[in-house]
């Protein structure tokens, strides 16, 4: 548990280290050992989550040993420990793939700013998810927006600058919300420690308006970070117009953290009863969740970009935790959280399929990919892998979170939510397949050769969808960590 | 070796064919032989199994835990034995086929083909020893997608629409469909496991199991049930040794099998016939027999033909599951032998056809047994067992399921199956006949020949085969050896059918 500081202070302190020392090679190096260091850390913070004894699920750690009351304390439990190891494992892989395609914009000498970035989001990121302290979530999340501004920004062509700035705007306004409702609970309950937070809480009468008021600024800040529809028009700009390998790391990790604090404040600080059975949350998550999957899939279809294809197909992803979310089931709740992990995984790799076309053919245009499944069929056989992943066809970890779903929704009866999720899952087929027989169907443009990416982008990205592969064969780490975690977010629900 | 290990070998043999086809590649020669190669071993393999499960044990092993209580596990029993020994036993006849046919028609990407044609029957062999759903369910995606490069061989416009019909119509039924039913079922009963006597019963209603069983069975798609059968005519596009696959070794077999294995299993043969479930299923197989056979007797190209009688046969089978009694069930698994011999046999002979006479419209066949007589005579064989007239293996099925209709009291069913086989003979015996008693037209192949075949480029011929339609000019030996077998195959089964019935008999004991 000592270790557990380091998580933070490590990327914090690298990130200046590269502005000092700005060489190219020297900073990557540090950088992403910085990574690797970090992933070793989560992975070790998992580990002795797994090993609690029974009727135990917290560790907590208080920062200079203030005492809690005061000071800022990490408490990490099973949800958050497995948060933490798909951050650190996607920056791990991501990172030495370097800007890769963004090379062509930044300067060869001024790449140590986009280590600096990205290491400072990555800081972030871990922040917002290891601290118990309401407001240490608000200036992580505010260290993750700055930084991923920048990062976007890096992409090449003006509509990057738009891009960001939209993001900038959106992202602004989620975090102030958070802020307001943060500062309500803080008015509430006399304390930003959330252990603290959720026992005077669940005293405070549901009728009670400020408590309302509260949540439903904290929910819709989150909601906004998350890109839940209808509030996601900001993410496909950004995921279209940022660096390949940016657009992997924030695919994989940003949206994943924000349904953490959304699950962090909805389950554990306000509790399932108050949002569920009082506010009846459900009512309008579900829907909305069912929304998110049919138009997200739908645009994705229309796509004529490859990455804007792929964000908006993360915001029908999106729309499968939340829908795993608002079933208030272990099951379901187990789905949306394994589905991170999943969902991290087959995005972060497809990403990166991406990253390695837009190095070798400089687009990624769905009409350019004419016939790379002859110029790069190792690159584009990984992309079938990760695709048949958003479908959800069994081997691969999609099925894994389907799976999931699905019960969960068949569990309480609802066979038309089960349906229209199953439904949802072909127009995967859809967008996935107009791809694959542009790539493998038509002749490439006259005069092309083969162009196979280079191994250090194919290496990450066969980790990635390797892993995709893998734990949809064996889930028993990850859906057993994701099942562990919500049973503590639904204490005395039983599954 | 031991028993556990011969499943495991007989399914990573064709698996590491796969991956030997591909990286033999370069060399022709040396990646078709081993792949024969591959083929003569994983039959015995499978084979080996048979001593075993005829004594009544079944073998198996589990991999790997997927879902807590839902493992990926493998478990011989009757029914599977019988449908890995069908295909794992015509993949020999299929592989040498295949390459006299594409060598023939100088198809390109042989390797790709003949890797993912390997992968198809590793996916079949894990269906066929798979000891849950989770496990069937998983083999049987595998299936759809190691074929689609199968279907969309030729990769113009034409493959590809067929592709997404093929890929459309099974990824849908087996996703919305089969994934509910899957899912459902392990909701309602806490287990998976295929169990002899079923699993349903006292956990769902009687309404609840006759819609459940309606996702099973519209769920297997590959089964291609009346209304979700428009992919198998599409997959026509395809190479001729893919319709056997399709038709005969794998794809089909794998749907009806399916429909099969969760009647026997999953719901148990008593269940259904007590609550009456599965009527319904009863009247739509039916219509799907009588309707496809009729769709059968218009189509004028040989291939599509055929395409329309699977279907109608395949019903058969979910007809013969769907009447619950043991003799149908009896019937069904037999059928699901001898019409894969039977129609692999008429594939052979289609695609025997084009590589031979550059034929594939019945009308162009007009004296054609006069120049290959060996084709048309294995043929008029396949045609015989398909239609059920003894001496040849079909009609032990038929008999079967005749049976089994009685049985149950509904002489409406068995009256569909006898005029099933008359609309059989109806759109087989022209054929044949066409081929043996018609004078040959002089010029037919100039008019129509040209735009009926334009998935292929090999017109190097053109002019001489009407010429030469006096004298006997069969296909390349390749093409014309592997339906002669499987001609003698059917004729076989005839007198081998009561080791079949032997070895299904334990399935409808047990419930």
């Amino acid at each position: 548990m000592k270790f557990a500081p380091l998580l933070i202070v490590l990327p914090l302190i690298a990130a200046p280290l590269c502005v000092l020392i700005r060489h190219r090679t020297i900073v990557r190096v540090l950088a992403t050992a910085t990574t690797w260091a970090c992933l070793g850390i989560a992975l070790h913070l998992l580990s002795l989550v797994g090993q609690l004894p029974v009727g135990e699920t917290t560790l907590t750690y208080a920062l200079g040993g203030w005492h809690p009351s005061v000071g800022i304390e990490y408490s990490i439990d099973a949800l958050n420990a497995f948060v933490l190891v798909i951050v650190s494992m996607i920056a791990a892989v991501v990172l030495p793939v370097g800007p890769g395609t963004a090379a062509d914009a930044i300067p060869k000498d001024k790449e140590y700013l986009f280590y600096t970035a990205f290491l400072l989001c990555l800081t972030g990121l871990m922040g917002i998810t290891i601290t118990g302290d309401a407001f240490n979530v608000f200036v992580f999340l505010e260290i993750t927006s700055l930084s991923s501004y920048t990062l976007i920004a890096l992409g090449k062509g003006r509509k990057a600058l738009t891009a960001a700035f939209t993001y900038l705007i959106m992202g602004t306004i989620g975090g102030t919300f958070l802020l307001l409702g943060i500062g309500l609970m803080y008015q509430l309950t006399g304390s930003l420690n959330m252990a603290v937070i959720q026992e005077v809480l669940a005293g405070i009468d549901p009728t009670n308006k400020t408590k309302v008021v509260a949540f439903g600024f904290l929910f819709t800040g989150s909601a906004i970070k998350l890109a839940i529809f209808p509030l996601h028009q900001w993410l496909p700009n950004a995921y279209t117009h940022a660096p390949s390998t940016i657009s992997a790391f924030l695919a994989a990790t940003a949206t994943k953290v924000s349904f953490y604090v959304m699950v962090r404040f909805s389950f554990f600080l306000f509790g399932s009863a108050y949002v569920f059975d009082y506010l009846q949350a459900d009512r309008l998550l579900m829907p909305l969740a069912i929304a998110a999957i049919f138009v997200g899939s739908a645009a994705a279809i229309f796509q004529g970009d490859v990455k804007r294809l792929l964000a908006y197909s993360s915001i029908a992803q999106i729309g499968y935790m939340v829908l795993g979310f608002s079933l208030n089931s272990v099951t379901g709740l187990t789905g949306s959280i394994v589905h991170l992990f999943n969902h991290a995984l087959m995005k972060g790799g497809l990403f990166l399929v991406v990253a390695c076309v837009v190095h070798r053919i400089g687009s990624s245009q769905v009409q350019d990919w004419k016939g790379l499944g002859q110029r790069m069929p190792i690159t584009m056989g990984a992309f079938v892998v990760g695709g048949l992943g958003l479908i959800g066809v069994p081997v691969t970890v999609g099925f894994v979170s389907k799976w999931y779903l699905v019960l969960g929704a068949i569990e309480q009866g609802r066979f038309v939510v089960a349906a229209l999720v199953l439904i949802g899952s072909l127009l995967a087929v859809i967008y996935i397949w107009r791809i694959v027989e542009t790539v493998f169907f038509q002749a490439p443009p006259e005069g092309s050769e083969r162009c196979e990416a280079p191994l250090f982008m194919l290496l990450p990205t066969f980790i990635l969808l390797g892993a995709s592969i893998w734990f949809g064969i064996d889930t028993e780490m990850t859906a057993g960590f994701a099942r562990a975690a919500a049973e503590i977010a639904l204490p005395g629900v039983m599954p | 070796m031991s028993v556990d290990m011969a499943i495991a070998v007989s399914m990573l043999l064709p698996l590491c064919g796969a991956f030997i086809v591909l990286f033999s590649g370069r060399n022709a020669n040396l990646r078709d032989s081993l792949m024969v190669l591959c083929t003569l071993v994983t039959f015995p393999v499978v084979l080996s199994l048979l001593p075993h499960v005829q004594a009544g044990a079944r073998p198996g092993f589990e991999l790997i835990e997927v879902f807590p209580g839902v493992p990926l596990a493998f478990e011989v029993e009757p029914l599977g034995m019988l449908y890995a020994i069908v295909a794992s036993g015509l993949w020999i006849p299929t592989a040498l086929y295949g390459i006299g046919y594409m060598r023939g028609h100088h198809e390109q990407n042989q390797t790709r083909f003949f890797a993912c044609f390997a992968l198809a029957i590793f996916a079949a062999l894990g269906i066929a020893f798979s000891k849950n759903l989770l496990t069937l369910f998983f083999f049987y995606e595998i299936l759809t997608f190691s074929t689609y490069p199968l279907v969309t061989h030729h990769g113009d416009e034409k493959a590809k629409k067929a592709g997404r019909v093929y890929m459309g119509n099974l990824i849908f039924t087996s996703v919305v469909f089969l994934l509910l039913a899957v899912l459902w079922t392990w909701q309602a009963t806490g287990t998976l496991d295929f169990t002899p006597g079923g699993i349903l019963a006292g956990h769902v209603s009687g309404g609840q199991g006759a819609v459940l069983l309606g996702l099973f069975a519209f769920g297997a798609g590959k089964a291609a049930m009346m209304p979700f059968h428009r992919w198998l005519p599409a997959a026509m596009v395809a190479p001729t040794p893919v319709s056997a696959l399709l038709h005969a070794v794998a794809i089909v077999k794998a749907g009806v099998f399916t429909i099969l294995k969760v009647v026997v299993y999953i719901f148990g043969i008593d269940f259904l016939a007590e609550g009456n479930l599965s009527l319904w299923l009863m009247y739509a197989a039916s219509a799907s027999i009588l309707i496809s056979s009729c769709i059968a007797l218009t189509k004028d190209n040989l291939k599509a033909r055929l395409a329309y009688s699977t279907i109608s046969q395949l019903a058969y089978i979910t007809l013969g599951a769907a009447l619950a009694t043991s003799t149908g069930v009896l019937g069904a698994g037999m059928h699901i032998a001898m019409h894969a011999v039977g129609k692999i046999t008429l594939f052979f002979c289609a695609g025997a056809l084009m590589v031979g006479a550059h034929k594939t419209e019945i009308s162009d066949m007009d004296g054609i047994g006069r120049r290959m007589p060996f084709t048309m005579g294995a043929f008029f064989i396949g045609s015989m067992s398909i239609i059920g007239l003894p001496p040849f293996g079909g009609s032990w099925s038929k008999w079967y399921l005749a049976l089994g209709a009685a049985d149950g009291g509904n002489s409406l069913f068995v009256f569909v199956l006898m005029a099933s086989s008359l609309l059989s003979i109806g759109y087989l015996m022209p054929v044949v006949a066409r081929a043996f008693f018609f004078e040959p037209k002089p010029s037919s192949h100039h008019g129509e020949h040209g735009d009926d075949h334009g998935d292929h480029g090999d017109h190097g011929d053109h002019g001489d085969h009407g010429d030469h339609s006096e004298g006997v000019h069969e296909a390349p030996l390749l093409c014309v050896l592997p339906p002669c077998l499987t001609a003698v195959g059917c004729l076989l089964l005839f007198f081998y059918a009561g080791e079949i019935q032997a070895l299904l008999a334990p399935i409808v004991a047990g419930g």
